[in-house]
């Protein structure tokens, strides 16, 4: 797979991006209205914004599992089209296989790539040991805990070494202490590798700990609100940066951006409930 | 590789279980409540054959019930013991057991393939399920049974007429599970085996096949007492060897109690196939977590 070595090119760019979708009721859905977005290679970039207002769904278009309805995608200055190679991607809920041991779900990427058996299962076996799991090959995933199915989900992304890592909100479903082991590891992993990510999630806390750069949507159709750069240093520790005088000062800097849009959403939610 | 799980397995005993063990022997009590729970459960089924079928013996000596028409079970139990012994009219038990028994697997398995084949084929492709469902929702509402009659004429009294009747009533059930299970595979599976890099099928044989294999192996139970149904009717309509045959030629003599060792002994056929497929169901699904309630309640 050819990198592409000019440092001008963002890893991911999102050019006057509009998605809408046809509601079962048959009207159509605006998740996201001229979003204009950029990740630079290796930068680590989370979206934050309120309920429903198509964080996912810029995650679906990166990927290629969806197409834009109007505007370009581009990853590596190319054009998506079908499923985007080099590509990595960790869904909210479990997406690792129930019907296949935990070694074979790590060595499933390479396997569908043509890899032979024995190759898959070492570079799998490699894997498992970087997040915490050798000697679990043989479990099942419903023998595991939410966390160790999550760094599974994570071992089986990154086997497939990508250049784009897209996260949505893959650790909400977890409790809080499991959560913050968890973002540490992401970001030891992620130092390794440096593939570019989104990171899709609705905790700020969690967003400006992991991020060089946090993007507000918002509230639905999505559209870029703010945008901050997070200049705090790294390695990080995700527990025990949130209590720095910096990060203070950004979280309640993002949050007055972020809370007009949460209080929009949250208005526009119940006036709908209501008969 | 195995010292590697045993690893891994040791964590799993409770250290508080092996606690209480040590201390107060729970232990004993609690094991002996669970087997004579099932004691008391196994003597209430016992018992429940025996009033039933006493109640019909009692009833035949008291003259409340005609053996005429109904039978009797002293009489079907003379009636398989002299089939054992001396073989039946048209042969021995056991040939007409195995043709049966022949008609019946071939005509499940011959159902089964072209039933997940053909269910995981529409449920992956739009135009085909579009093109086809109306015909499938037709050929599955008129009674299949009526067909058997068709195939005994086209195909004569030997084992082809009764395997295409089996594999007619085996089908659908399969079918019909196959497509839904299909339709029901997660979308965040299918989404991650694509960007994992799975082809169509790939996704298909590894997620798709795997994950309607639940609905499928419901199917199964249901589908070889159609492919048994499916046999012995058509050997009923006409045949030269088999267990309908049997029961048929008792019929003709007026042998209710013929008529019922026959049952019974497809019954056995069937309970031993069930069993059969439930070792089959939990071999395949290994990797699913255990069923709440346990697994006492088998109906």
């Amino acid at each position: 797979m050819p990198m592409s070595t000019n440092p001008a090119t963002n890893a991911i760019e999102l050019r006057g991006v509009t998605k809408r979708f046809a509601t079962p009721s048959g009207e159509v859905f605006t998740a996201l209205r001229d979003l204009d977005m950029e990740v630079a290679p290796g930068e680590f970039c989370a979206v934050v914004g309120p309920t429903g207002c198509g964080k996912s769904t810029t995650l679906t278009l990166v990927s290629g599992l969806e197409r834009a309805s109007r505007g370009t995608v581009k990853v590596d200055g190319r054009p998506v089209s079908g499923i985007t190679p080099g590509v990595g991607f960790m869904f909210q809920t479990d997406a690792v296989f129930p019907w296949k041991s935990v070694l074979d779900n790590v060595a499933a990427g390479p396997r569908f790539r043509g890899a032979g058996r024995r190759k898959a299962n070492e570079a799998a076996r490699d894997w498992l040991r970087r997040v915490g799991l050798a000697g679990f090959e043989d479990r099942y995933p419903h023998q595991l805990s939410g966390g160790m199915r999550k760094r599974v989900a994570l071992a089986q992304s990154l086997i497939n070494e990508p250049r784009v890592l897209l996260m949505d909100e893959p650790f909400s479903a977890l409790d809080v202490q499991t959560r913050s082991i968890m973002s540490d590891e992401l970001l030891a992993l992620w130092e390794q590798t440096r593939p570019a990510v989104i990171f899709v999630t609705h905790d700020l806390e969690e967003a400006i700990a992991l991020a060089d750069k946090v993007i507000v949507l918002t509230a639905g159709p999505g559209r870029i609100k703010a945008t901050f750069q997070i200049n705090l240093p790294r390695p990080r520790k995700a527990q025990e940066i949130r209590f720095t005088d910096e990060f203070v000062a950004l979280y309640s800097e993002i949050w007055e951006a972020l809370r007009s849009e949460v209080e929009t959403a949250y208005a526009r939610s119940t006036t709908e409930v209501a008969p | 590789m195995t010292r590697a799980r045993e690893a891994a397995d040791t964590p799993r005993i409770d250290p508080a279980a092996m606690e209480n063990l040590e201390l107060d022997e729970p232990r004993p009590p609690r094991i002996s409540r669970r087997v004579r729970r099932r004691l008391v459960l196994y003597v209430c089924r016992i018992a429940l054959v025996v009033i039933v079928l006493g109640g019909w013996e009692i009833g035949v000596n008291t003259k409340h019930i005609d053996p005429f028409f109904w039978g009797q079970p002293s009489g079907v139990w003379r009636q398989l013991k002299t089939w054992i012994t001396d073989g039946t009219a048209q042969g021995s038990l056991a040939e007409q057991i195995l043709v049966t028994l022949q008609e019946a697997v071939y005509g499940f398995v011959i159902g089964v393939v072209l039933g997940v084949v053909l269910g995981i084929a529409l449920g992956r492709n739009r135009f085909l399920s579009d093109l086809l469902s109306p015909f499938i929702k037709v050929a599955n509402s008129i009674p299949r049974i009526v067909l058997g009659s068709l195939f005994s004429i086209a195909f004569g009294f030997g084992i082809t007429s009764k395997v295409v009747l089996a594999v007619v009533l085996v089908f659908f059930g399969v079918f019909f599970n196959a497509f839904q299970g299909t339709r029901e595979v997660d979308r965040n599976l299918l989404s991650n085996a694509r960007i994992l890099g799975a082809s169509r099928w790939q996704t298909t044989r590894q997620v798709v096949l795997p994950s309607a294999f639940t609905w499928i192996l419901a199917s199964l139970h249901v589908s070889f007492g159609f492919a048994l149904i499916g046999a012995v009717v058509g050997e009923l309509l006409g045949a030269d060897k088999g267990m309908g045959l049997l029961i048929r030629n008792a019929q003709n003599n007026f042998s209710p109690n013929g008529v019922l060792a026959g049952m019974v002994i497809i019954g056995v056929i069937a309970l031993i196939a069930e069993g059969l497929i439930t070792a089959l169901e939990n071999r395949l699904l290994r990797w699913r977590p255990p069923q709440t309630g346990g697994g006492d309640v088998n109906i």
